[in-house]
């Protein structure tokens, strides 16, 4: 491990154990607080639903687990380990680049727009973080990838360029892709926004498979369908806040706060 | 009254049938364009045959003349060697000009605008004349303390060195803007994708954002090669024998000035053309994996797919039934 922060017993931790801890969360763009402290756990194998309106921060906090945005102040723990800094006496020091991409193969995520590599083949968008960031031989690599390619449906399009697909093949192997790395926890910014009406089915399908699978994941949506069927437990937030957080059946079918309410009602 | 025809309308009758033949647009006027470049340059053609101050018997004899092959060598090494380095020196300097690192980035800028802003000529000069700036060239301590290590400037520079950096420093500094532009054309989200992957900065510079980047950077990137070969000329101010110094060498003894020029423009034009093909090649490499707009096939590309469906007519005929 290159970093001193995984905690003792990190392996071997009960399913009960928080595997993503955010803890008093604030992102600043410049003068705009996008988050303004927002404390969330996600046990092993939870399916966290995340919804709000545009703006409310949801992405971002989402963003922030993988550290793709740089928290102002705040804590993220993915598996035990700090994300970002090392903590040395009673302070975080900021890691070196290097160890955050390290970090970052904990978790997988999913874009709204796929962002597949559009000069590589569907086969070569897999390969490619296995071998140059874990090390793995090629034909281990691709084992691997045909084998997350079957679970999504798509072995039978290894071979050909992104360009190619519908945006829901396109996603489809995305999922495939963060999969081969073997995440802990799957970040799913958005990932219907982008696609046709009749291609939102087949991703979300996709994911009710992983999720029934057992992995932990951490959905950003608008799916109210999705959310009702898979999660364990939705989360609304509105304003940078946390607002309301519980089981479906309670955020979605008897939503305690006003916010809430509105918002549900305004997209079903 | 009775019903009238309309023999020429984009108006239909709702209830007539629009008739199924489709006729494209013709273009009269391109034909009689061609025509008339044709005869042209037919008769441009015909008076640079007939006129005797060409002295075509000159320029064949000298088209293969040992000196003007080893310039045309000199001529290709320089511009291969100053253009590899040129280009690796242009993406160093688009990484840092790009770079989040402001030391970096404000170097990168005011290299830059030295070598961009003063002419390639100059710097050539500049650079053969360095021995008179710095007679020595050394590693020593800073402000005038002892020197560790040096050697006399026109023992270091022979005029390769002096023409491969002159060349190499200034196609660099027009490289690094072509390469940022390139860099800047892939979308951020690339970045993204590759480093929520893992992978490391270096990792994402050149296995996710560089290919893409290039595809946008080799169409210009063709053009500095081309004017590299041609702007390689200017070494001859420095007396190191490309194409052009060894074609003066020779018309300064034998006074045939327009013939040995006519010879070198022959070579510089077969270099360019062979180029412009390579180039083709590379970015159609490049462009794997995108659907770039449909471009018409010129005459090259033409009788390439002509080429390649008569093979595949050969090989279907060798093969009658293909499974």
């Amino acid at each position: 491990m290159s970093t001193a922060t995984s905690a003792p017993g990190g392996t071997g931790a009960s399913t009960t154990d928080p595997i993503v801890r955010i803890i008093d969360l604030h992102k600043n763009f410049g003068p705009v607080e996008v988050l303004k402290g927002v404390d969330l756990e996600v046990r092993r194998g939870q399916v966290v639903v995340i919804l709000g309106r545009s703006g409310s921060g949801k992405s971002t906090m989402l963003r922030c687990v993988n550290h793709l945005e740089r928290p102002s102040s705040g804590t993220v723990i993915v598996d035990g380990e700090v994300i970002g800094y090392r903590i040395k006496g009673d302070k975080l020091h900021e890691l070196p680049p290097a160890a955050i991409a390290k970090q970052r193969t904990k978790t997988g995520m999913v874009f709204q727009s796929y962002n597949l590599f559009p000069h590589m083949t569907v086969m070569e968008n897999l390969i490619e973080a296995p071998r140059r960031v874990k090390g793995v031989d090629k034909a281990t690599a691709m084992e691997d990838a045909l084998q997350a390619l079957e679970e999504v449906g798509m072995a039978h399009k290894a071979d050909v360029y992104p360009s190619t697909l519908s945006g829901g093949q396109q996603q489809r192997v995305a999922i495939a892709r963060a999969l081969v790395m073997k995440p802990s926890v799957m970040l799913f910014d958005e990932p219907t926004s982008a696609l046709d009406p009749e291609l939102v089915g087949e991703v979300l399908n996709v994911m009710k498979r992983l999720a029934t699978s057992g992995m932990t994941m951490i959905v950003v949506t608008h799916e109210i369908g999705f959310a009702r069927s898979v999660a364990d437990e939705v989360v609304f937030m509105s304003e940078g806040r946390l607002v309301e957080n519980g089981p479906p059946s309670q955020v979605i079918d008897a939503p305690v706060h006003e916010s809430t309410r509105t918002f549900i009602d305004s997209i079903l | 009254m009775k019903a009238v025809t309309v023999t020429e309308s984009t108006r239909l009758d709702p209830s007539a049938t629009p008739p199924s033949e489709l006729v494209p647009m013709r273009h009269s006027g391109r034909a009689l364009a061609a025509l008339v470049i044709l005869v042209a340059a037919a008769s441009l053609g015909y008076s640079a045959m007939t006129n005797d101050n060409f002295e075509w018997p000159v320029v064949w004899e000298y088209l293969f003349h040992p000196e003007i092959m080893q310039g045309l060598g000199t001529t290709l090494i320089l511009t291969g060697v100053s253009m590899t380095l040129g280009i690796i020196l242009g993406i160093v300097l688009a990484a840092c000009r790009m770079s989040e690192n402001r030391v970096l980035s404000t170097l990168s800028g005011a290299y830059l605008w030295f070598f961009r802003g003063t002419p390639l000529l100059v710097q050539l000069i500049f650079w053969f004349n360095l021995s008179a700036l710095y007679p020595r060239l050394s590693l020593s301590v800073p402000f005038g303390g002892p020197e560790i290590a040096g050697a006399a400037t026109n023992g270091v520079l022979n005029l390769w060195a002096v023409a491969i950096i002159g060349l190499t420093l200034n196609e660099s500094a027009y490289m690094a803007e072509i390469v940022r532009g390139g860099l800047l054309s892939v979308p951020r989200h690339q970045s993204e994708a590759a480093t929520a992957l893992g992978m490391n900065r270096w990792l994402t510079f050149h296995r996710v954002i560089l290919p893409q980047a290039l595809r946008v950077i080799v169409p210009p990137t063709g053009n500095q090669v081309i004017g590299m070969l041609k702007h390689s000329s200017l070494v001859s101010i420095i007396a190191l024998s490309d194409l052009l110094y060894s074609a003066q060498l020779i018309y300064s003894q034998n006074f045939r000035t327009i013939p040995l020029l006519v010879v070198i423009s022959i070579w510089y034009l077969v270099c360019t053309t062979v180029l412009s093909y390579a180039q083709s090649h590379i970015e159609r490499h490049y462009g794997r994996g995108v659907h770039v707009g449909v471009q018409r096939p010129g005459g090259l590309a033409k009788l390439r797919s002509l080429g390649s469906r008569l093979s595949q007519r050969s090989q279907s005929n060798d093969n009658p039934n293909p499974a």
